[in-house]
C-alpha cells in the first residue's frame, strides 16, 4: 500500500521535471480514466450537462419555449420529433431538459464558489489564529450547523426573493427577477454549506499549523497573512476541493426539491424541479412528464458525487470512502 | 465528563442566541407589513385596528424590543398564536409533531435496514465486484431525488399495484396502526433510502478501519472462522460510530420530510410549515425553525454524548 503510492509520489515527482505540461495533463488524465472509470464516466457526464449549460443550442430539436405556444401538440408521448414527449404547453421536454442544464449548473457552482471562498476564509483564519477569534468565529459556525437546512432554506429563499440582491447591486448587474432568485438560492445555500465544511476545513489549518516550515515563516517574519496563504492554504487545498465536489450534487439536488416545493426560480428561468411539480397533475396519464426531468437531476447530481468521489480518493486519500 | 458537559450546555446559549436571532430576522426580512398582508384577506383596515393587531402579534415597538420580547416568550417556551388559525403555535403543533416523529422513526429504521449490511458487506468484499457495485449503489441512493422516486411510485402504484397508494385521507396510527404504517411504509421506505447511501458509505469505512486493527489479526491467526471475527470482533467496534452518523443526519431527514410530506399529503409538521410559510403565518414559521435548531443543537450534543459511553476510550475533558 505505502510504497506504491510512494512510487506513484516519485513518478509523479519525476514527471514535473521532465515532462511539459500538455504531456503530463495527458498521462494524468489517462491514469485517472484507467484507474477510476467510474469518476471519469462521471466526469463524461458532467462535461456533457457543462456543454448543455454554456451552449444548449448545440443540443436542441425543437424550441424550448415557442411563441406562440404549439398547443396542438401538448402532452404527447415520446416520438421521433419529440424525443421525451411534450408537455402541458406542447414544448419538446427534452428541449427544456437541455434548456434547464443551465439553471442546475449554474447554482451548482455558484454555492460551491461561495461556500468554498467562505468556508476557506472561516477555516484557515479560525484555525491559524485559535484564541478568542477561533472563539467566536465557531460560535457562529454552530449557529449555521443548527439551522435547519431546508426549512431554513425555504424561509431565506420566500422571506427574501423581493429583496436580494438589493437594487443597486442588481441593476448594474443586469440581473433580471428570474436570475435573482437563482442568485438569492446559490448564496444563501452556499453560506450555509460553508459553515459546516469550514470546520472540517479548520481541522485541516490546525494540523497544517504544526508543521516546522509555519513556525520558520514566523521566525523570519513572514505575516500571518503571507503564512495563512503560502503555508496554510495549500494543505487544505484538498480538503476544500473535495467537499467542494461533493457540494455540487447536493446543490442541484437542493435546487430541485425548492423548486418542486414551489420555492425555487421562477418562470421563465427553467428548472427540472419545476417541470416535476408541473408534471404532477398530468402524472397518472402523461409519466414521461416526470420520468426525464427526474432521470436528469438523477444523472447530473449522480455524476458530480462519481466525480467527486474519484477525486477525492486521488487527492485526498485519508477521506477515502467517508462521506 | 460533568466539566464537559456543563460546557458544553454553556456554548449552545451563544448559538441559541444566535439562531433566534437570524430566524427571527429573516422572518421580518419580508417587503411589506405582515399585518397588510393578514388584512388584505379581509380587505383593508383602519389604523386603529392594524395597531391592535399589532400589539396582538407583537409587532409594535422596534426591531430589538421586539426580539427582547419575543425571545423572553421563547424561553419560557410560549410560541405566541398561529395567525391563520389564533391557536397557539405549540398546541397545533402537538397535532403535527407526532406524525413527523413516526414516519422520522420509521425511516432512519429502514434507512438501517438498508445501510448497514449493505456497508459490511462492502467493507468485508473489498475491492470486488461486490464491494463496486455496493458503492455504486450507495451513490446512486445519495443522487435519487426523494420526491421524484414518491412521484412515479404514486404513479405507478395507481397503475399496477394495489399498495403504495396514498389513501384519500390520514389514517391516524391511533384508529388503524396496521392501516398507518402501511400508509407511512413507502414514505419512510423513499425517505430512508436517501439517508442509507450516507450511513452505507460511514458503515464501510469504520469497518475498513476495524479491519486492519491488530487484534483482528490476531483473531485470524487464532483460526476463528470468519463469522465469528466479523460479528464478534469486528462490528462491535466498527458499528459505534454508526451511531453517530444517524444523529448527524438528523436535518437531512427534517428537510426531507417536509418534501415527501408534501408529495403524500401526510399531515405533519413537514406540511404544516409549508403551508405556514406560503400563508406568512410568521410565529409557525419562527418557532418549528427555532425548535428544530434546538432539536439539532440537543441531538449533536447527544450523539458525543453516547459516542463517548459507547466507546469508552473517549474521554472528553
Amino acid at each position: 500500500m505505502s510504497s506504491s503510492s510512494e512510487s506513484v509520489v516519485l513518478e509523479q515527482y519525476a514527471l514535473r521535471r521532465e515532462i511539459p505540461f500538455h504531456e503530463r495533463a495527458r498521462v494524468g488524465l489517462w491514469r485517472f480514466i484507467t484507474k477510476k472509470p467510474l469518476g471519469a464516466f462521471g466526469g463524461l457526464i458532467v462535461i456533457i450537462f457543462l456543454l448543455m449549460a454554456v451552449a444548449p443550442v448545440m443540443f436542441y430539436t425543437q424550441d424550448p419555449e415557442p411563441s406562440p405556444p404549439r398547443i396542438l401538440e401538448r402532452l404527447q408521448g415520446p416520438s421521433a420529433e419529440h424525443w421525451m414527449g411534450t408537455d402541458q404547453q406542447g414544448r419538446d421536454v427534452y428541449s427544456r431538459i437541455v434548456y434547464g442544464a443551465r439553471t442546475s449548473i449554474v447554482i451548482g457552482f455558484l454555492v460551491v464558489v461561495v461556500s468554498a471562498t467562505f468556508a476557506s476564509l472561516i477555516g484557515t483564519t479560525s484555525g491559524y489564529f485559535g484564541g478568542w477569534f477561533d472563539m467566536a468565529a465557531q460560535r457562529v459556525v454552530d449557529v449555521g450547523i443548527a439551522l435547519p437546512g431546508l426549512i431554513f432554506i425555504i424561509l431565506a429563499v420566500s422571506s427574501l426573493k423581493e429583496r436580494f440582491p438589493p437594487d443597486f447591486i442588481a441593476e448594474p448587474l443586469g440581473l433580471t427577477p428570474a436570475s435573482r432568485v437563482v442568485f438569492l438560492i446559490a448564496v444563501s445555500l452556499g453560506i450555509l454549506v460553508s459553515l459546516g465544511s469550514s470546520r472540517i476545513i479548520r481541522g485541516a489549518a490546525i494540523a497544517a499549523k504544526q508543521n516546522m516550515y509555519v513556525e520558520a515563516a514566523r521566525v523570519v517574519g513572514a505575516s500571518d497573512g503571507r503564512i495563512i496563504a503560502r503555508h496554510i492554504f495549500p494543505n487544505v487545498f484538498a480538503v476544500v476541493l473535495v467537499s467542494a465536489s461533493i457540494q455540487i450534487g447536493g446543490a442541484i439536488l437542493t435546487e430541485s426539491a425548492l423548486a418542486f416545493l414551489g420555492y425555487g426560480v421562477q418562470p421563465p428561468t427553467p428548472s427540472w424541479g419545476r417541470m416535476l411539480n408541473e408534471a404532477r397533475e398530468q402524472l397518472t396519464r402523461h409519466p414521461h412528464l416526470a420520468i426525464f426531468p427526474g432521470a436528469a437531476i438523477f444523472l447530473a447530481v449522480y455524476s458530480f458525487n462519481m466525480l467527486g468521489d474519484a477525486l477525492r480518493d486521488v487527492l485526498d486519500p485519508r477521506l477515502r470512502g467517508s462521506r | 465528563m460533568q466539566r464537559y458537559i456543563a460546557r458544553r450546555l454553556l456554548l449552545m446559549i451563544p448559538t441559541l442566541l444566535g439562531v433566534t436571532f437570524v430566524v427571527f430576522l429573516m422572518v421580518r426580512a419580508v417587503p411589506g407589513d405582515v399585518i397588510d398582508q393578514i388584512l388584505g384577506d379581509f380587505g383593508a383596515g383602519d389604523a386603529a385596528t392594524k395597531e391592535a393587531l399589532r400589539k396582538e402579534y407583537s409587532l409594535d415597538g422596534n426591531l430589538a424590543a421586539q426580539y427582547v420580547r419575543w425571545l423572553g416568550d421563547v424561553v419560557r417556551f410560549d410560541f405566541g398564536n398561529s395567525i391563520i388559525s389564533d391557536r397557539n403555535v405549540l398546541g397545533e403543533l402537538k397535532n403535527y409533531l407526532p406524525v413527523t416523529l413516526e414516519l422520522s422513526l420509521l425511516a432512519i429504521f429502514f434507512s438501517l435496514l438498508i445501510a448497514l449490511p449493505v456497508g459490511i458487506i462492502s467493507a468485508i468484499r473489498q475491492d470486488t465486484p461486490i464491494d463496486y457495485f455496493c458503492r455504486s449503489f450507495a451513490i446512486s441512493l445519495l443522487a435519487v431525488p426523494g420526491f421524484w422516486v414518491a412521484l412515479m411510485l404514486i404513479t405507478l402504484a395507481g397503475r399496477y399495484f394495489t399498495w403504495g397508494v396514498p389513501p384519500k385521507s390520514y389514517i391516524a396510527f391511533t384508529d388503524d396502526p396496521i392501516g398507518n404504517l402501511r400508509m407511512l411504509a413507502v414514505p419512510a421506505m423513499i425517505l430512508g433510502a436517501g439517508l442509507s447511501g450516507g450511513v452505507m458509505r460511514f458503515t464501510r469505512s469504520t469497518m475498513l478501519e476495524v479491519l486492519r486493527q491488530d487484534y483482528v489479526r490476531t483473531a485470524w491467526s487464532k483460526g476463528l472462522s470468519e463469522r465469528v471475527i466479523i460479528t464478534r470482533h469486528v462490528m462491535r467496534n466498527a458499528l459505534i460510530p454508526v451511531v453517530t452518523v444517524v444523529g448527524l443526519q438528523l436535518p437531512i431527514l427534517v428537510g426531507g420530510t417536509v418534501i415527501i410530506e408534501s408529495v403524500y399529503s401526510i399531515p405533519g409538521m413537514g406540511r404544516f410549515y409549508v403551508s405556514a410559510v406560503n400563508a406568512q403565518d410568521y410565529p409557525v414559521v419562527q418557532a418549528i425553525n427555532v425548535l428544530v435548531a434546538l432539536v439539532v443543537i440537543f441531538a449533536n450534543l447527544g450523539v458525543d454524548l453516547v459516542y463517548s459511553i459507547l466507546d469508552p476510550r473517549i474521554r472528553y475533558s
